[in-house]
């Protein structure tokens, strides 16, 4: 009875604040309700890698077995092996497609015809657009034994033709060129942006002093574009394990599995369609606390290095 | 003012463009192998003869996916699903963001947090799956477009630029009378329109070229989306699809040359749209980078 006194009396700014905006909040509604569907109820659902998933008991009722999923996980044969295939690939995207937009940026902005440079951009950007099926097609395409045209320029100057998609040894090779090709000139647009936002002042400066262009690439642009950089990189290796489910399983098959099965492709295989709900979540959630204790760390180490971090 | 330049720079000036320029041969070279296959003879795929210009010109390729029936079906569900798709995320946008851009709404922060938190700590994909079909979504259209209805991200996005509209043009509004819904679409939205038509075609791409929403739910052939056609086309080779195209043509069909004709006819709205996209998403890019 208090309560609902309360809630009537004028005195009661919150509630009147609420009843004044109530379509404001009304508006709130399906976006709340969305994410609570599905942000958190999955989320709070992750308890199944601690149970014995059971179709009829569902999420809730099923039998609490604590880490069994998990030894099961780590005990796998194959465990070390998709954990190896999912650092190396994740390495080799730190070193070597997430540099290409940033070179890229810094070749672009050394362009003096201005014509010339929006055409390098319309034509880099466009592979981003095109999807991951797609590319998949051209690289198939461009790779195939039969009639593909990398095959043809293999056969020209005499050399035995290869089969690129089945050969474990270019698996990782495909994909770290394949995502350099397609998001190489989009991811430029960031480096492009913070390289536009260093004040042409510091260079007439260096100009005055006598600083050659190269001389003004290191003491100025570099410096300027290394605030974005950094925060691109923590953010690359806060996703160390994520690598893009589309772009590698479009590219997977049993044959290049050694090299490139990863912790993603096989939770895919063993979650939806063998149905091991419990041991692929498990998976999930360990993806999830080592990307987040990765991104902890690099963050002291950036923070400590050049005295930035993203918290 | 022009400053001589040093030999040096003459040299690095050059390269620079060489460089450049071969970096946009690597990208166009593969589509004009696929655009040249696809448009190519048989005989000339069979004997590897194409490399980036069609040998034996001819449309068949094109005629056999004209008339694949499946293939229309698979389009029709994605444009379905982009302009359901798309029309749903960004009422879930505008609607979520614009009572959050109000500096005196209560528990906004609140709000804010509760939609963050969920941008850091995502859920894994079985948990996910199971909700989706617990509540009947699997193998409907809808498995695609109600799990992905909002992208936290571009709702932070709508969200800076509703805070920067000024409030007084609400405030004028509701002096004359005006409702919260019509305010959102007839001052907001439309004072928006830049970042209105950049998230329309984040969210449009996104439903265009995903297939990983469709491999997870979606297992019925006639349910299948554009790419998760392709995806069966491409790398599976599905013989049973390759062979119905076949079937409807009269002569003797590549399965390569089929293969390519599809998915150029696939990219077809994409390079249509691009001249006119590549403005807004570079907009949109930015906002997001400063977002982040």
């Amino acid at each position: 009875m208090e309560q609902i006194d309360k809630k009537h009396s004028p005195g009661f700014p919150l509630l009147k604040s609420v009843l004044k905006h109530r379509i404001l909040y009304a508006m709130l509604i399906p976006g709340i309700v969305y994410l609570f569907i599905f942000k958190y109820i999955p989320l709070f659902g992750s308890v199944i890698a601690f149970k014995d998933y059971n179709i009829y008991k569902g999420i809730w009722a099923s039998d609490w077995v604590g880490f069994k999923y998990f030894y099961q996980f780590f005990n796998y044969p194959q465990f070390t092996r998709l954990l190896w295939n999912t650092l190396a690939i994740s390495f080799y995207q730190t070193i070597f497609a997430f540099p290409a937009p940033i070179i890229l940026a810094l070749l672009l902005n050394e362009l003096r015809n201005a014509a010339f440079k929006r055409s390098v951009q319309t034509i880099l950007y466009l592979p981003h657009f095109l999807s991951w099926v797609i590319i998949g097609g051209l690289g198939y395409m461009l790779m195939s034994p039969q009639v593909g045209l990398i095959n043809q320029w293999i056969a020209a100057f005499g050399f035995e033709k290869i089969h690129f998609l089945q050969e474990p040894g270019y698996f990782r090779s495909i994909i770290i060129t394949s995502g350099i090709w397609k998001e190489m000139g989009w991811n430029a647009i960031i480096f492009l942006a913070a390289l536009a936002g260093i004040s042409p002042s510091l260079y007439e400066a260096a100009k005055i002093d006598g600083a050659g262009r190269w001389k003004q690439f290191l003491h100025i642009t570099m410096p300027g574009i290394l605030p974005a950089v950094m925060l691109l990189l923590l953010l690359k290796i806060g996703h160390t394990l994520d690598l893009g489910f589309e772009q590698i399983y479009i590219f997977l098959n049993p044959i290049t599995y050694a090299t490139g099965d990863v912790l993603d492709t096989y939770s895919y295989r063993e979650g939806i369609i063998q149905g091991k709900y419990s041991m692929t979540t498990a998976i999930g959630l360990f993806k999830a606390v080592v990307g987040f204790l990765l991104l902890l760390m690099a963050n002291r180490a950036s923070k400590s290095l050049t005295g930035q971090g993203i918290f | 003012m022009q400053i001589r330049r040093s030999l040096g720079e003459k040299i690095f000036d050059a390269a620079n463009v060489i460089i450049l320029a071969l970096a946009c041969v690597t990208v166009i070279i593969p589509i004009l192998h696929v655009i040249a296959s696809s448009l190519s003879s048989t005989n000339a795929l069979i004997h590897a003869k194409v490399s980036i210009w069609p040998v034996d010109f001819n449309w068949s390729n094109y005629e056999a996916v004209m008339k694949n029936k499946t293939f229309w079906r698979s389009f029709s569900i994605s444009i379905f699903v982009v302009v359901v798709g798309t029309l749903i995320n960004m009422l879930m946008t505008i609607f979520t963001a614009y009572p959050l851009s109000k500096s005196y709404l209560r528990g906004k922060n609140a709000i804010l947090i509760y939609i963050v938190f969920t941008m850091i700590f995502y859920p894994p994909m079985i948990p996910v799956y199971l909700v989706v079909k617990d509540i009947g979504l699997i193998n409907t259209v809808w498995a695609m477009i109600i799990p992905v209805a909002l992208s936290q991200f571009n709702l932070l996005i709508c969200l800076t630029f509703f805070r920067s509209l000024p409030e007084e043009l609400f405030e004028a509004a509701r002096v004359d009378g005006m409702g919260e819904m019509r305010m959102v679409m007839q001052i907001a939205v439309p004072l928006s329109k830049p970042i209105m038509m950049t998230l329309g075609l984040f969210y449009a791409v996104f439903h265009w070229n995903s297939y990983a929403t469709a491999l997870l739910y979606i297992t019925k052939t006639h349910l299948k989306p554009l790419q998760l056609y392709l995806y069966n086309l491409v790398a599976k080779s599905d013989m049973n699809d390759m062979l119905a195209i076949a079937a409807e043509s009269t002569t003797q069909l590549n399965p390569q040359g089929l293969q390519m004709a599809t998915i150029m006819v696939a990219t077809v709205p994409i390079v249509i749209i691009y001249p006119f996209i590549q403005k807004h998403f570079i907009k949109g890019a930015l906002i997001g980078s400063v977002k982040e």
